[in-house]
């Protein structure tokens, strides 16, 4: 077995022209920031109904992704499979990336941006999101001491540990993630403790399947070679997440479908919603689903590198919707202030509240994932962490017997 | 090996460049966005003796009079001058709510306002402590150091709290309120701090008498609790067991 050199990108064109595309995006974005925080808010689709709009879908699906990204690097650490090893700076690298373009979008979203010293300073310990604060930040904290053990040579007898520390504390950190909607007892769509671990199957599946994107763009552009082993190992990995955050968005409904208070949000959301109703079941369910499912397993398409990346950009683009459903879908189902009476009144009580994203939040969010790809492409130029080769033989000596 | 050291260089030139890039991406949205608070502190001098609370009779309520709104807007200063927000996008401390009964017919009105709740979700998911409750039981919102994440509203059951969404201008003195920040009824702490009632409850003309009681609820002798204690009264939500300080009669 020939072992992994680890060595950076080169200050090629493609480098430049990805730091001018992700450049750019990000600058588009704090162009809309700007506009947003000059004016106020209501040059946002977002209202005194719809308080967390677009901005928080964006932002919360790169830091439930962040948390996903980790997985590889998990793997190879804390369940002993050395073949990942090789990967495990690039995953860990695109966790903390992921996490960083997450949270700008969400400090930038906040009426009082230039205030986010106030948020260091004041904590209260009952608050969810003080609790969050702490875990993001410890989370990078403990991913830079988790990358320093992968690259130090002198460091690597504490990889196991960090590697586990760092395991533990995304399980964490994204059931933090997921409690912040788990723990809302006023709302009809939020309110369930199965929000937490749901969080956490949605981080493996979203994460990875940015993590697939970032490995087959990095070795394409960089002319690295990558062999179908590690690629088979991984789409299989995926499609098994994939599965389970099926799983947990059935029995999420399928548990409020049996008790009669809860038939109204449900209609809601499964049935007479619209746009909530096209994007749970076209988005989250066949697009993000059910497609990236066949593509990753069928006979025809499971070989083809370009279907796996289709299936990797579909489980995002359903990623996107399901957050869309949750965040958006669970604020537009009315408030149950009075059970069993028609309420209605000068403040949209009774009736299902409007949202239409306006373009700027909607760049904002997408300069998060600019700022997250931004970073890597850095990363990876300044550190040397992308191994040279992923060829079957370098991975895995066994490759061939391990297949069979 | 020169050819290794030459890459080497090149490698950490941009390092260096890269960090001098961050250090101003860093500090520049500080700069930019800053714009300097408005100096005030709240007078904190509540005591956990008294707990303020307000009995709303709905039999008392005329569903065509919003008198009470009116007074809120008047005292505190909200309702005209927030131009260029939409209708949803607008505050909106106290509102009337109408409700019908789709079984047999029967419609009441009744404001609603912040609850004032003992166990108030909107301090609970606070993250810097903003949202916050006195001893005597009034929920405010320290506009000094809250961030505008908007948590609380999404925690609030009652929809009580409003994000202020533009820059406003004649604001009452009594109320500063500002772009970026959530708000809601204060229980005209102003008022009650200075021994007076709400405005809400002054302004309340009701059916045949008031349909709106201030006092103490701690305090056997006060009328809201000798009427409470009369006649009982029902809190929204109350399977929340958030135990709220205002409560109704007639729902």
């Amino acid at each position: 077995m020939k072992k992994p050199i680890l060595r950076e990108v080169n200050e090629s064109m493609g480098f430049y022209a990805l730091l001018g595309v992700f450049g750019a995006l990000i600058l588009v974005a704090l162009g809309a920031v700007y506009f947003m925080e000059h004016n106020g808010h209501h040059v946002t689709g977002m209202n005194n109904q719809i308080v967390w709009g677009m901005p928080h879908v964006f932002a919360l699906f790169l830091i439930v992704a962040a948390s996903g990204a980790l997985n590889v690097a998990s793997i190879a650490s804390v369940f002993g499979r050395y073949q990942y090893k090789p990967l495990a700076p690039l995953s860990t690298v695109l966790a903390a990336a992921l996490l960083l373009g997450g949270l700008m979008v969400l400090v930038l979203d906040l009426g009082r941006p230039d205030r986010l010293i106030v948020a260091m300073t004041y904590y209260n310990f009952k608050s969810i999101f003080a609790w969050n604060i702490i875990l993001y930040n410890g989370f990078l904290a403990i991913l830079v001491v988790y990358l320093w053990t992968q690259l130090d040579p002198t460091m690597v007898k504490y990889g196991k540990i960090a590697g586990f520390a760092a395991f533990i504390w995304r399980l964490v950190l994204t059931t933090g993630t997921g409690s912040i909607f788990g723990f809302l007892v006023a709302r009809q769509g939020y309110d369930a403790a199965i929000m937490a671990p749901m969080f956490i199957i949605m981080s493996f599946a979203f994460g990875l399947a940015v993590f697939m994107l970032v490995m087959f763009a990095a070795y394409k552009w960089t002319n690295r070679p990558l062999g179908d082993g590690i690629v088979r190992r991984l789409k299989n990995l995926l499609g098994v997440f994939v599965g389970a955050v099926l799983y947990f968005s059935l029995v999420f409904h399928l548990t409020n479908l049996y008790a009669t208070e809860h038939h109204g949000v449900e209609a809601f959301i499964l049935r007479d919603g619209g746009i909530f109703t096209n994007l749970y079941w076209w988005g989250h369910f066949v697009i993000g689903g059910l497609l990236p499912l066949f593509l990753l397993y069928c006979r025809k398409t499971r070989d083809s590198r370009t279907l796996i990346g289709l299936a990797s950009l579909l489980i995002i683009l359903g990623g996107i919707a399901q957050l869309y459903v949750i965040i958006v879908g669970g604020q537009a189902y009315p408030l149950d202030m009075f059970p069993g009476m028609e309420v209605s009144s000068s403040f949209a009580d009774g009736v299902v509240n409007n949202y239409s994203p306006s373009l700027a939040e909607t760049l904002l969010g997408l300069g998060g994932f600019a700022v997250a790809m931004l970073l890597v492409t850095v990363v990876a130029r300044a550190l040397r962490m992308l191994p040279e080769s992923l060829a079957d033989d370098v991975v895995d000596p066994h490759h061939s017997k391990a297949d069979a | 090996m020169s050819i290794n050291n030459q890459a080497d260089q090149s490698r950490r030139k941009f390092l260096g460049n890269s960090a001098a890039v961050v250090a101003g991406v860093t500090i520049a949205p500080g700069i930019l966005l800053h714009t300097p608070a408005q100096a005030r502190s709240l007078d904190q001098a509540a005591s956990s003796k008294q707990r303020w609370g307000i009995l709303i009779d709905t039999n008392q309520c005329d569903s065509g009079c919003d008198k009470c709104v009116t007074a809120c807007q008047t005292e505190n200063g909200w309702g005209k001058n927030e131009t260029k927000s939409n209708s949803e996008q607008q505050a909106q401390w106290i509102r009337k709510v109408e409700l019908k009964d789709p079984n047999t017919g029967h419609q009441q009105s009744l404001p609603v306002m912040c609850q004032h709740c003992e166990n108030p979700p909107c301090v609970d998911v606070c993250p810097t402590g903003a949202s916050m409750k006195r001893d005597d039981g009034i929920v405010l919102v320290d506009k000094h150091i809250c961030i505008g994440c908007r948590y609380c509203m999404m925690a609030c059951p009652y929809k009580a709290r409003s994000f202020i969404h533009e820059e406003l201008k004649g604001q009452a003195t009594v109320a500063p309120r500002g772009k970026g920040t959530v708000e809601s009824c204060t229980m005209c702490v102003q008022r009650v701090d200075a021994g007076g009632s709400p405005a809400c409850v002054e302004a309340c003309p009701g059916k045949n008498g008031k349909a709106m009681v201030f006092g103490d609820l701690n305090d056997a002798n006060s009328e809201i609790a000798k009427r409470l204690k009369q006649y009982g009264g029902k809190q929204i939500r109350a399977d929340l067991g958030l135990n709220p300080s205002v409560r109704y009669q007639g729902i």
